[in-house]
């Protein structure tokens, strides 16, 4: 979706603000939303894409007011909801409703470590033909989805050039959308600044992406 | 850059955003969907054993050792590996080695994506709006703000993190370090420095 997420090449957003020393959570509410997040994905029940997809789904001007982890917040709760682990009524009381059953929770303090080790690798070992070789011309596709897609605007139609292949890897835009992995290949592609941004751009700066089979069109 | 404090003003009175976390975890504690001392281990890893000096310790141990540093250049997942990080958010990792006339820089425009096993949590900055929507289209002036010029003939290498592959940045090891042990040169590697809005200096400032 074109969403303000998608802000690659967007001034007026204002100077950074680095902060030294930052605590890895500034607020402790901000540590509980990130374990939250974590601990209710055990349940499986959407994918990683999915959370990302809950986000942007966060009208623009609230994006653009709200911290991270509100962010976070507001899709936890929108996707709990969605997939029935919750009811409106119960986030809005905070109690349950009467009478609910009683889970087991998917995570348990012992199963933390094992899960961080492990991760959930992206790639599918599976045989799926390579559209692009390394070094060949490519441009990506001028495509404007109104789902999640990890193709970004400010690259859409410009022409750029296979720099690895990182091998076949589940497929964003339907994974967001529970349609499926769709793997395929996954490429860094390099895009010269002067290609992305005119002539006013440095010769010697370049911006690589990584960028899927689906994405990208001959030169 | 500013560096004052922005909105981090710790309250007496719990916030209303606090108030509503408290109450959606014992939500959810209370429908058994979460465990709290799960969330408490989840918290005390990113908080306590996940971070950026797991990155130094990669960094340092490729400059003291040559077979180490083409493993990781060449395979990073499996180099990383080797000293014991993997997992959630760096399943899939790509080295970016710094030179005297190439700088990397590593950026999500479209989310937080972000090395976790070597560097932890992204900080504010990071996740923000001002850095995700200039590395790419101005990385001089981005670099130039975190008080890093580069001459001209620098190439400059914007890597924007798009999917679940995780870039880290070797940066160059700094003159006069050559006498160094290794922990001693991990001491002196930022969380900056493996993103690549700064360099190794011998005497360290900022994250």
């Amino acid at each position: 979706m074109n969403g303000v997420h998608d802000m690659g090449g967007m001034h007026g957003m204002g100077p950074i603000q680095y902060e030294k020393n930052e605590p890895v959570f500034p607020e402790a509410w901000e540590a509980r939303v990130f374990a939250l997040n974590r601990a209710v994905r055990a349940w499986g029940k959407w994918t990683g894409d999915a959370s990302r997809h809950a986000v942007e789904l966060i009208p623009a001007p609230d994006y653009l007011r709200m911290s991270y982890y509100e962010q976070r917040l507001h899709a936890l709760i929108e996707l709990m909801v969605k997939h029935g682990l919750v009811t409106p009524a119960e986030v809005e009381s905070g109690q349950p409703v009467p009478d609910s059953h009683k889970a087991t929770p998917a995570l348990a303090a012992s199963d933390v470590p094992g899960m961080i080790a492990k991760g959930r690798p992206a790639t599918r070992e599976v045989q799926v033909p390579a559209r692009f070789r390394v070094g060949q011309q490519v441009r990506a596709r001028n495509l404007h989805p109104t789902g999640h897609t990890r193709l970004p605007r400010y690259v859409r139609g410009k022409p750029g050039t296979i720099y690895l292949d990182h091998g076949v890897h589940v497929f964003p835009d339907s994974s967001a959308h529970a349609l499926g992995e769709n793997p395929q290949h996954l490429y860094s592609v390099r895009f010269a600044a002067q290609d992305l941004w005119g002539d006013q751009a440095s010769a010697r700066t370049a911006v690589y992406l990584d960028l899927w089979d689906d994405y990208l069109e001959h030169a | 850059m500013r560096t004052d404090n922005h909105d981090h003003s710790h309250q007496a009175v719990p916030s209303d955003v606090a108030l509503r976390v408290k109450a959606l975890e014992s939500l959810l504690v209370e429908k058994g969907l979460v465990d709290p001392a799960a969330l408490d281990a989840l918290i005390d890893s990113y908080e306590h054993k996940i971070g950026p000096r797991n990155g130094a310790r990669v960094v340092a141990r490729a400059w003291v050792d040559p077979a180490y540093q083409k493993r990781l250049l060449t395979d990073a997942t499996a180099a990383i590996g080797e000293l014991g990080y993997t997992g959630g958010q760096g399943e899939h990792m790509i080295v970016v080695a710094n030179g005297p006339k190439l700088h990397n820089l590593v950026v999500c425009t479209l989310c937080s994506c972000y090395p976790w096993p070597v560097l932890g949590l992204p900080p504010v900055w990071y996740k923000s709006a001002p850095y995700r929507s200039r590395a790419v289209i101005d990385p001089r002036g981005v670099l130039r703000e975190f008080g890093l010029e580069l001459p001209e003939d620098v190439e400059i290498r914007v890597w924007d993190s798009t999917a679940e592959v995780r870039y880290l940045v070797l940066p160059e090891r700094p003159a006069g370090s050559e006498k160094l042990r290794e922990e001693e040169l991990a001491a002196l590697v930022t969380r900056d420095a493996m993103v690549g809005v700064a360099k190794v200096e011998l005497a360290p400032t900022g994250g």
